[in-house]
């Protein structure tokens, strides 16, 4: 009985206060503190570490985040892909070689953080907590994807439809009421993520700057058009 | 023809005693705050020297600028392809290293420390850690350091000087240095505006000055990298980037830059000149000897009636296009030829120039007696301590032409002078030297008045700031109330 309260507390109500809360707490910091939309880059203040870290795991995280979008978007593919037993092998092998890198990558950042004095100094109490959160994160879908195999196939088959049925406001836990729990922790470890996001530096992702790829060089303001006008020219 | 107008500014070098007063007016205005204590958007640096940040001219080390590549202008340090891997690390950004770690002192240890036999001392402690450090490098630590195998030797500029110059440099009775301020040239190709990935980074339209949008920054760092002249900065406590804003506002309210208003040799000029957007690009991508000429070029007569028309239909002002017939600026760069850009080869157009120094003259030693005459009249400019080769590499994109000119025009305004006041140069000689230097009589009076005579009024010329032409003005005054740095109502408050 307290697994299935349980079950509904993690999987039902944790999601949609972590959705709410993402989306009201990304958008109003971005009206009323766009000063603080910014990644904080440590690069100034070490440089060498700062490459063997930050490369690998930012490379590797969006490799695997990628991955999870794909799986939920096009569920259907990832099944078609692995119907051949050789195809299934060299996606489970480079997502686990991803994830591992992602891992691998977040430790040397937060070893760098924490042995380097001038970057501790200014690292807060957030970006503790989110590493904390992130290592648990990252550490817990490496485990599954070394314990608990053919992750790609069960996350279109079971996670997808669960995820669907809370973005479609029916939320339904049959889907994973019987996973083991490491997936259970992931899942919901998932949605502290998201909903601890808007409190933390990982705001940047937000504010990728794609416009430079189509942008001119130069960038004029005129007042002629606009108070915060800018003009390409 | 695309006129548009420009904030420019001249630092006459001979007139620079090297005293840091317009560093320190900047310090007191703009950089004092957290994560700013490193910054110095205004610095003066002895030359031959490595400068600030050490050896921002080697841009082998830096990658800083834009580069030729066939037909296109590329920025070396990133580019629309090498934008995504440099967001996560910026192979070419300089390290606080590369600049000096602040710190002050631990002055309470003297009122606090326990007695003992020992007088108590005030350690350094970090700035940025708040622990002791052992101090290597700081604000002008190469100053005055000439002939210092250390700084002097290892300056940029000294590549293409034969063995014996370079030793000459640093021979006890020969070493010279002099110094060079620089601040921000607020460039008519700024190289940080287009490595911007955020665009935060921008010209002004109406003045030219350039400026970062601190909201819109988001710390990816590349107009760090990008800048050739290391003249923005990375705040290390907001994660913002930060330059040289040319005290916009007191600008805006008619009075000089503080480093301007500030200066006690009186060597900086500040005005506007009309320039020709359209061939910015096309002149950019000259080859290095035509680059300098071709930025004249660019600069406009404020006279021509064409270029008036242009301009009115512009939208530039009539107060504007006066100032700028007034333009100290305008005469020294395009009319007189005298002031010219540093290492324009970056390709950036920068919008400041240096009148450069007549350096002392090495003298002829003769069986023991030195000699200071010589047949040939310009004879200290072609055997001055400063080889006319290191100038070329700093101020000429490696050519002597352009800087003989404007040291040969200096030299026969001079003797020029000393035929009128003091009488003992006749006045034939003078007139043969301001003829070999292709100067007038008339030219050399004015050339005399702006250098030596020259008031407040003459120096800054300031266009009128029409309040609805300002962004910046735009704003509601009380936003800036109690505010920390510039344009917040509240604390620059670092990013959760």
């Amino acid at each position: 009985m307290t697994g299935r309260y349980l079950d509904q507390l993690l999987f039902v109500a944790l999601p949609y206060v972590a959705l709410f809360t993402f989306f009201l707490m990304t958008i109003y910091r971005y009206r009323a503190q766009s000063f603080s939309y910014s990644s904080l880059s440590s690069q100034f203040l070490e440089n060498k570490q700062h490459f063997w870290a930050v490369v690998p795991f930012h490379y590797a995280v969006l490799v695997v985040t990628a991955g999870h979008l794909v799986a939920l978007f096009v569920p259907r593919s990832i099944l078609a892909w692995n119907s051949h037993p050789l195809r299934l092998y060299i996606l489970e092998v480079s997502a686990l070689a991803c994830g591992l890198l992602t891992l691998i990558g977040l430790v040397g950042i937060v070893w760098r953080r924490f042995t380097t004095s001038k970057v501790r100094r200014i690292t807060t109490i957030t970006d503790w907590i989110i590493y904390a959160i992130l290592l648990l994160q990252v550490a817990s879908g490496v485990g599954i994807a070394l314990l608990l195999p053919w992750g790609s196939s069960w996350f279109a088959t079971n996670l997808s439809p669960y995820l669907w049925s809370i973005f479609t406001l029916a939320p339904d836990v049959s889907y994973i009421a019987a996973m083991p729990v490491l997936v259970k922790f992931h899942i919901a470890f998932a949605f502290v993520t998201v909903g601890f996001f808007p409190f933390t530096r990982l705001v940047h992702i937000l504010v990728i700057p794609n416009p430079y790829l189509w942008r001119k060089p130069q960038v004029v303001r005129w007042y002629r058009n606009g108070k915060d006008a800018s003009r390409a020219g | 023809m695309n006129v548009r107008s420009q904030i420019a500014m001249v630092f006459h070098l001979d007139k620079c005693i090297g005293c840091h007063t317009c560093s320190i007016a900047c310090k007191n205005v703009w950089t004092d705050r957290k994560g700013t204590e490193y910054m110095w958007w205004n610095n003066v640096e002895t030359k031959p020297g490595t400068g600030y940040p050490t050896k921002w001219e080697d841009q082998e080390k830096y990658k800083g600028g834009w580069e030729k590549k066939g037909d296109d202008l590329q920025i070396r340090s990133t580019g629309k392809a090498k934008v995504v891997p440099n967001i996560f690390h910026n192979p070419h950004m300089p390290s606080m290293d590369d600049y000096y770690e602040p710190w002050t002192y631990d002055y309470q240890n003297l009122f606090n420390a326990p007695e003992s036999d020992d007088q108590p001392t005030a350690r350094p402690v970090s700035m940025v850690t708040g622990e002791e450090i052992a101090v290597e490098a700081g604000p002008n630590w190469d100053d005055d350091l000439g002939g210092s195998s250390i700084y002097a030797a290892n300056d940029a500029n000294l590549e293409g000087l034969s063995e014996q110059q370079r030793l000459q440099l640093s021979s006890v009775e020969q070493l010279v240095f002099f110094y060079l301020p620089r601040i921000c040239n607020h460039c008519l190709n700024p190289c940080c505006v287009a490595a911007c990935p955020s665009g935060a980074l921008y010209k002004r339209g109406e003045d030219g000055i350039v400026l970062i949008d601190q909201q819109r920054c988001r710390a990816w760092r590349a107009c760090v990298a990008a800048c050739p002249y290391k003249k923005v900065y990375y705040n290390w406590f907001t994660g913002k980037s930060e330059k040289c804003i040319l005290c916009f506002p007191r600008l805006e309210t008619g009075q000089a830059p503080a480093c301007f208003h500030s200066c006690v040799g009186r060597i900086r000029y500040l005005g506007v000149v009309l320039y020709d957007a359209d061939r910015l690009e096309e002149v950019a991508k000259l080859p290095n000897d035509e680059l300098i000429e071709g930025q004249r070029s660019v600069i406009l007569d404020p006279n021509d009636p064409a270029v008036i028309r242009a301009a009115r239909e512009n939208g530039i002002q009539d107060g504007v296009i006066e100032s700028a017939q007034k333009s100290p600026v305008y005469q020294m760069v395009k009319v007189w030829k005298i002031a010219l850009p540093p290492h324009i080869e970056y390709r950036t157009l920068p919008m400041l120039f240096y009148v450069p120094p007549l350096a002392p003259v090495q003298a002829n030693k003769t069986n023991d007696t030195i000699d200071h005459v010589s047949e040939n009249l310009f004879h200290d400019i072609d055997q001055a301590r400063v080889p006319m080769r290191y100038f070329a590499n700093l101020f000429g994109a490696g050519n002597e032409g352009p800087v003989r000119y404007a040291l040969a025009k200096q030299k026969a305004v001079r003797w020029h002078r000393r035929a009128i006041t003091v009488g003992d140069v006749d006045r034939a000689t003078a007139d043969r030297m301001l003829r070999e230097a292709d100067c007038t009589a008339e030219e050399a009076e004015a050339i005399y008045q702006l250098t030596s005579l020259c008031t407040f009024e003459d120096r800054f010329v300031i266009p009128p700031m029409y309040r609805e032409q300002a962004v910046e003005m735009l704003k509601d005054p009380h936003e800036h109330r109690q505010s920390v740095g510039f344009g917040f109502s509240a604390g620059p408050k670092r990013g959760l």
